[in-house]
Order: structure tokens, then sequence, then C-alpha cells
């Protein structure tokens, strides 16, 4: 036993891990090209060269450029900090919410229970990207809209996986134990139920991420998210349909670095859930 | 004599549908005793037990009778707030079940030090000190490396006594102990009664130890109540009870123990089955299965009466004074 647990975790053999250690590496990779961003890019994202409109891919430049002669490796690169974070905070602020408020109805159930779970399947009847686009509509196109809306709407999965964890949870054994030593409801709530429900969440975090890459993309696409001229690959891709048949790589590399992250966050989900015995 | 520390009179659970079952339970329990609670499965001794604790499953079961006073204060009337600071502090718990009684993702040692800084506000440092000391307490050997463990790191018998860790880390005036030893293996068991005295000893610990294994009683208790569909049939010093038994059901208990069968032959059992709480009989709980039914028995429920000193028994048609001898 002491000599399994004296091995540290990333020389250990467990299931998933290939899976898990790619996708933690295309991550990783994105990751430091979205931080060194500044070092790794050969130009300024947004500036423009009139006389290198429409350049094919040359040593120059790797990607080439758009219309606008801005070089598409470099925006690229700068895009991957907007995506990052569009991922990142776009999952945030549901698993946050949608975890309280799962882990309160599952625990208290009744009312509580029964006015939030309905909530919650009002919210699951509309298709996911028609509410956001509404939401948006609202409150006005950027990204500050996009991440309220994203809150508001995806909160409602993870209220849904926590709360049925947590309906399993709450009878166990050291829950009663908990209550015997005079801990509060909020305490056995958040630091011992909590805590052994949140595992799926966590997975279930990692394929969101990409549901929200792309939801993010697709508005920005749709022009309610980023605004131009700022380097963010639905943009990019929206930018370059028009010319789809001249200049393939001003669509086809910002589509594969949307790919490569959802692949990445997908990889990561899989070997997590596969590790730590999570059914989706 | 001196006061008990918690007095239970009158104590009864009931159902929602108004079945009782705890009925009209009373109980003194002095400092530093151990009591034995015995009865079979059903009998209501957990019942009985979380009502004390104020753990009950409401609404289905609520107390609807009783007091319960710990050091003079009555529990049963006192508020939810007020009682999750008894909770712990007063009154300590440990269960049949360590495994699944330890929180699975949080560290022993942070289990032992959260009850801490809840209970005396102690601060983290402290509490990581009275966690590592807690562990030495019940005999963990190298507790500071395992404070750091988790439950699943440890074996059975030492769950248990990181559960009596937990539950003894603010020093509670009484530990109500459901089957503790249950789960365990023998030599195991022994190790952890053996424990649970040095506890009352050193710390002064008062005990009520939920069993229905009359050996360990036999053991490790000061005193017995025995109780059976809900009522108390017999309540005494254990010298008292096992060595003279008045209750019918007390004396087939006693008979029914592997050990004083008495060599080669059938072990005694006690025929039919607890009463279901939704029918009791009329009269004497334990008439239907009683091998000295009289009249009375049929209609009446047996008044409590006085056998000796501290010892009390309700029955109709008590066992004669040395009617049988039972070496304890």
């Amino acid at each position: 036993m002491t000599a399994i647990a004296a091995r540290p975790l990333y020389l250990r053999r467990f299931p998933g891990r290939t899976t898990l250690v790619v996708g933690l590496t295309v991550v990783g990779l994105m990751l430091l090209a979205a931080l060194a961003a500044p070092l790794i890019a050969p130009y300024d994202p947004v500036f423009q060269d009139g006389t290198a409109r429409l350049v094919a891919p040359s040593a120059a430049h790797p990607f080439g450029t758009d219309n606008f002669g801005r070089d598409v490796f470099s925006r690229v690169i700068w895009a991957a900090r907007v995506d990052l974070q569009i991922a990142f905070l776009g999952v945030v602020f549901p698993l946050v919410i949608g975890t309280t408020i799962g882990t309160v109805a599952g625990y208290f159930g009744g009312v509580v229970d029964a006015v939030f779970m309905r909530i919650v399947d009002v919210v699951l009847a509309f298709p996911y990207l028609v509410l956001i686009i509404a939401i948006i509509a609202i409150l006005g196109p950027g990204l500050k809209s996009f991440y309220i809306a994203l809150a508001l709407v995806g909160w409602v999965s993870y209220a849904r996986l926590i709360r049925s964890q947590i309906l399993i949870l709450k009878s166990a054994d050291f829950v009663l134990a908990a209550r015997s030593l005079g801990y509060s409801h909020s305490r056995i709530m958040f630091r011992h139920l909590l805590p052994n429900a949140l595992i799926s969440s966590i997975v279930f975090a990692m394929s969101d991420m990409v549901l929200v890459l792309l939801g993010g993309a697709s508005i920005s696409f749709l022009g309610l998210g980023v605004q131009p001229p700022t380097a963010e690959w639905g943009i990019m891709v929206a930018e370059g349909q028009g010319f789809i048949t001249q200049a393939l790589w001003m669509t086809m590399f910002p589509g594969l670095a949307i790919l490569l992250l959802s692949f990445g966050f997908s990889l990561i989900a899989d070997g997590l859930g596969e590790w730590l015995g999570v059914k989706e | 004599m001196t006061d008990p520390v918690l007095s239970v009179q009158g104590l009864s659970v009931e159902t929602r549908d108004g079945v009782r079952l705890v009925d009209d339970l009373s109980f003194d329990l002095a400092p530093g005793e151990i009591l034995g609670l015995v009865g079979e499965s059903g009998s209501g001794k957990t019942v009985a037990c979380r009502a004390l604790m104020r753990l009950l499953p409401e609404p289905a079961l609520r107390i609807a009778d009783g007091r319960v006073a710990l050091m003079g204060q009555d529990l049963v009337t006192l508020s939810e707030a007020r009682m999750r600071g008894i909770r712990g502090r007063q009154l300590g718990m440990i269960f049949q079940n360590p495994t699944a009684h330890l929180d699975p993702v949080m560290r022993i040692g942070d289990q032992i030090a959260e009850a801490v800084r809840l209970h005396e506000g102690a601060s983290r440092t402290d509490a990581r000190a009275r966690a590592v000391e807690a562990l030495r307490q019940v005999g963990i050997p190298d507790p500071e490396a395992r404070a750091g463990s988790y439950a699943h790191e440890f074996s059975g018998g030492m769950r248990q006594r990181a559960m009596i860790a937990i539950a003894l880390a603010c020093n509670p005036k009484v530990l109500i102990a459901d089957e503790p030893t249950t789960a365990l293996d023998v030599t195991v068991q022994a190790q952890i009664l053996r424990l649970l005295m040095d506890l009352r000893d050193r710390q002064g610990v008062s005990i009520i130890l939920i069993t229905h294994d009359l050996g360990v009683v036999a053991q490790t208790c000061d005193s017995i109540a025995v109780l059976y569909a809900g009522r108390l049939c017999e309540r005494g010093p254990k010298r008292g009870v096992l060595g003279a038994p008045a209750h019918r059901y007390t004396a087939g208990l006693i008979r029914c123990q592997p050990t004083s069968a008495g060599g080669e032959g059938m072990l005694d059992t006690i025929e039919g089955q607890p009463p279901a709480v939704s029918a009791m009989p009329k009269g004497c709980r334990f008439h239907p299965r009683c091998g000295a039914v009289i009249a009375v028995c049929n209609t009446h429920q047996p008044e409590q009466t006085a056998r000796g000193p501290g010892h009390i028994a309700a029955c109709h048609n008590p066992v004669a004074d040395a009617a049988m001898t039972v070496s304890v």
C-alpha cells in the first residue's frame, strides 16, 4: 500500500492514462502558445499589410494572409487567448451556479427541489444555442453578454447532474455521522457532500468546454460575440467564408485550431472519466 | 451517589401513524458509567439513541413524549441550533460501520480537526495538533503520518479507532456507541472494547453501548438495560441483571448465549419473532414468546418493580430469586 502511495501520480498506470496525457498535452501546448503569443507570433495580429493581401502560406506567412493583409498565423496564435478564456469562463460560471443550486435542491428536496427542477425543465425545453442567441440579442452583442447568457442557460445541466449525485449521497452514513458531530446543513452540503459529488461534474465540465468553445465561435461567427478586428477563431472563419474558394487558409487554420482545442478537451474528459470511473 | 450526567425519563418515539417504536424508556447514566443497551434487532435500541441525539429521520419518526436531561438541561425542547452545539461537543456518537461513516474524500486528520475547529474555535495549527493527539489517544501508530491518510487506507479496526477519535475530539460527556464492534473481527473487537474502557478511565466519559451481544456487555458494562419491542424489560447493575435476571426475556437471552449454554448440546433459542411494530400484542409485549405466561400477561402491561438495589424489571411472573445462576 505504501509502495503505491509513494509513487507519484504521473508514474502510475491507470485506465485512461494515455488519453488523459495526450489531452493535457494538446491543451497545455495551446495554453502555452496563448501565453507566449507576443514571443511566438511574428506579426501584430491586427496589422494590415496592404501589399500582402490573400498571400498563400509561405515562409514569411506560414498560414498565409487574409483579405486585409493580416498574418493568419499570428492571428490564430493571439486568438487562442480569447478562445481559451471563452472556454474557461463560459464553463466556470455555469459550473458554480449549477452546482450550488443542484446541491441545495438535492439536499433539501421538497418544494425547493421541485421549483428549481421545473426551471431546469423549462430551460432544457429550448434549443441551447437559440436561447443563448435570444439572450445576447436582448443584452446586446459582446463577450460579456455571451458569458451572462451561458450562465443563465448552462447551469441547468450542472444542477441536474449534481442533484442526482447528492440524492444518492445524502442518505450515506457519513452524512449522519457529520450530523452527529453537530455540523450545520450548509457545512454538510458544501464540505462533505459536494467534494464527494463533484467528480462527475468536473468530467462533464471538460466536455462542456468543447460545447462552449464551439458555441463561442458560432456566436462570434454570427457577429454577436467577439467584435472585429479582435482575433478570434470563430470571427476568422466568418471573415474567411467569402474567400473560401480563393484563400482556403483563411478559414482552414482557425477551423483546425478550434478542432484541435476541442479534441484536447474531449480527450481530457474521456481520460478523466475512465480513470475516475464516471459514466456519462 | 453523584448526579447522573444523562437522565432519560419516559422517552417515547412515534411513527407518523402513531406507532410507538420506543415506549416509556427511562434510565440514568452516571459519570464514567458504561451502560449496555441490549435487545434484538428492531427492539428500538438505535431509534432510542437517535432520539437522544435528536437525529430521528423526521417527520417519519418523532419524539412523542419524555425528557432527556444532559447535566440538567432538557434536550427534547432545545432549538435545532442549540442542539447542534450539543452534538459532537457534549454528546458524541460512533457507529457500527466505520467505513461508511467516515467521509471518503477528506483526510482523517482533517475530519478530526474540523470538529475541534467548529466546536472550540481552535486555530488551524492547534486543531491539527489536537487531531494528531486524538489519533495517538485511540492507539493509532505513527499518528502524525496517519492524520494525512484517507479512510480507505485504514484497516477496519483503525477506521473504528479513527471514528472514535473524531467523536471524542471535543471531549464529550457522553458517547453513544451503536454496535461499534459488530462489523469487526473478534480480536479487533476486543481491542476496541478495551479502548473504550481505557477512554472511560482516562477521560471519564460515560458510554451507552448498544449491542446484541451479552458477552460484550459482560466484559465491558457497569449496568444493563434490556429492551424488547420498544419497552424496557429490565435494568440494573450488570451483576444483578446477568447473575439474577428477573424478566423472562432477559433470562431467555442469557440462555441463548453460546458460552453459557454449556457443552456440546443444541443452542437454546427463544421461539418466535419479535412482534411487528404495527401489531403489538396486548398485555406484555413478550407474552406470545414467553414460556411462563400467567393470565394477567395477556391483558395488562407489567409495571416496573424493584428487584434489588438499582435493579428493576417489568414482568408479571418474574424468575424466582436464585432460580438460575449464570457465571459472569
